[in-house]
């Protein structure tokens, strides 16, 4: 069982930030409605909004790790030019989608909407863990900073969303593959 | 007296923060991805705008349009910081001019209208 180095990078981006900071959207989403709805439910204790605290300074560094070893490593990968007289390009994921009418969407609409919209995530992320760290429990009284809040935090799911549903479709019609072999396993008997 | 027990809570209790620091991070945002789109839309709509965000040649323009939205975003962020921090706004302006600078970049960012937006 075998992984080449750029395929580990490409994991690491979209298994360990990208998915990682998806899956924790539902956890947060609960606590956010918990300090948003004062009246309907508990308050959190301090250590409560200690412990939410580090979890949302954990989904920006998931959310700025997953557009930054996107936008630095995986994508220059993705979008190299093969050198003159290459045929295959099998190593080359953009040229590869675009040389074919049935796949050049993905990179056409798909990769060109991921590698921009992308970025909102972190930055919308950043915005909501400062407020809700900065607020917590007040943010059931400024009601319009709440919606904002909450807005934002809907607008950094569905970023993440868009970005993690086209990586993956691209890395499965292209996979960026290529460097140095690692051997996670032994082979066959 | 807390409305789910008998012990007085310090939270609801406590001054209300100013929504200051708020408004500025929630502007900040919004402008922030705003920025990303409309640098992008630029750097596809006008190749001398694309080759001046060519910043780092592997990754292309993104490497300009992602350093200069995200600067942007940090500087209206520290600015209205400083100017808005202890101070009452007026939220739901902010909050309305937020919403819609994410709305214009969601729909800038989406390839299909932003080609139309360049007659293609």
């Amino acid at each position: 069982m075998t992984v080449t180095f750029r395929e580990f990078i490409t994991e690491i981006h979209g298994m360990g930030f990208g998915a990682l900071f998806l899956s924790a959207f539902s956890g947060a989403l609960m606590v956010i409605y918990r300090l948003c709805t004062p009246g309907k439910s508990s308050p959190l204790s301090k250590s409560e909004q200690t412990l939410f605290g580090a979890y949302l300074i954990s989904m920006v560094v998931l959310a700025w790790g997953a557009v930054l070893s996107g936008a630095y490593f995986v994508y220059p990968w993705y979008r190299a030019h093969p050198p003159a007289g290459v045929t295959d390009l099998t190593e080359y994921p953009q040229r590869s989608l675009m040389a074919n009418p049935s796949t050049a969407g993905w990179h056409d609409v798909g990769m060109e909407w991921k590698e921009h919209v992308a970025w909102f995530a972190p930055i919308a992320m950043t915005m909501v863990a400062y407020v809700v760290i900065k607020y917590s429990s007040q943010l059931g009284r400024h009601r319009q900073v709440r919606n904002a809040v909450v807005t934002f935090f809907a607008a950094a799911l569905f970023a993440a969303g868009i970005a993690g549903f086209f990586g993956a479709m691209i890395n499965k019609h292209a996979p960026v593959i290529g460097g140095a072999t690692m051997k996670l396993m032994g082979g066959a008997k | 007296m807390s409305p789910h027990g008998n012990h007085a809570d310090p939270e609801h209790s406590a001054p209300t923060i100013p929504n200051g620091s708020a408004a500025a991070a929630i502007l900040a945002a919004g402008v922030g991805c705003a920025s990303v789109s409309i640098c992008a839309w630029l750097g596809d709509a006008i190749p001398s705008i694309a080759h001046f965000f060519n910043w780092y040649h592997p990754t292309g323009p993104l490497s300009g349009v992602s350093t200069t939205a995200i600067t942007t975003w940090l500087m209206v962020w520290a600015f209205c910081h400083r100017r808005w921090k202890g101070q009452a706004m007026p939220m739901g302006i902010i909050g309305a001019f937020s919403l819609i600078c994410l709305g214009v970049g969601f729909l800038l960012s989406f390839p299909p209208i932003g080609d139309a937006l360049q007659g293609r």
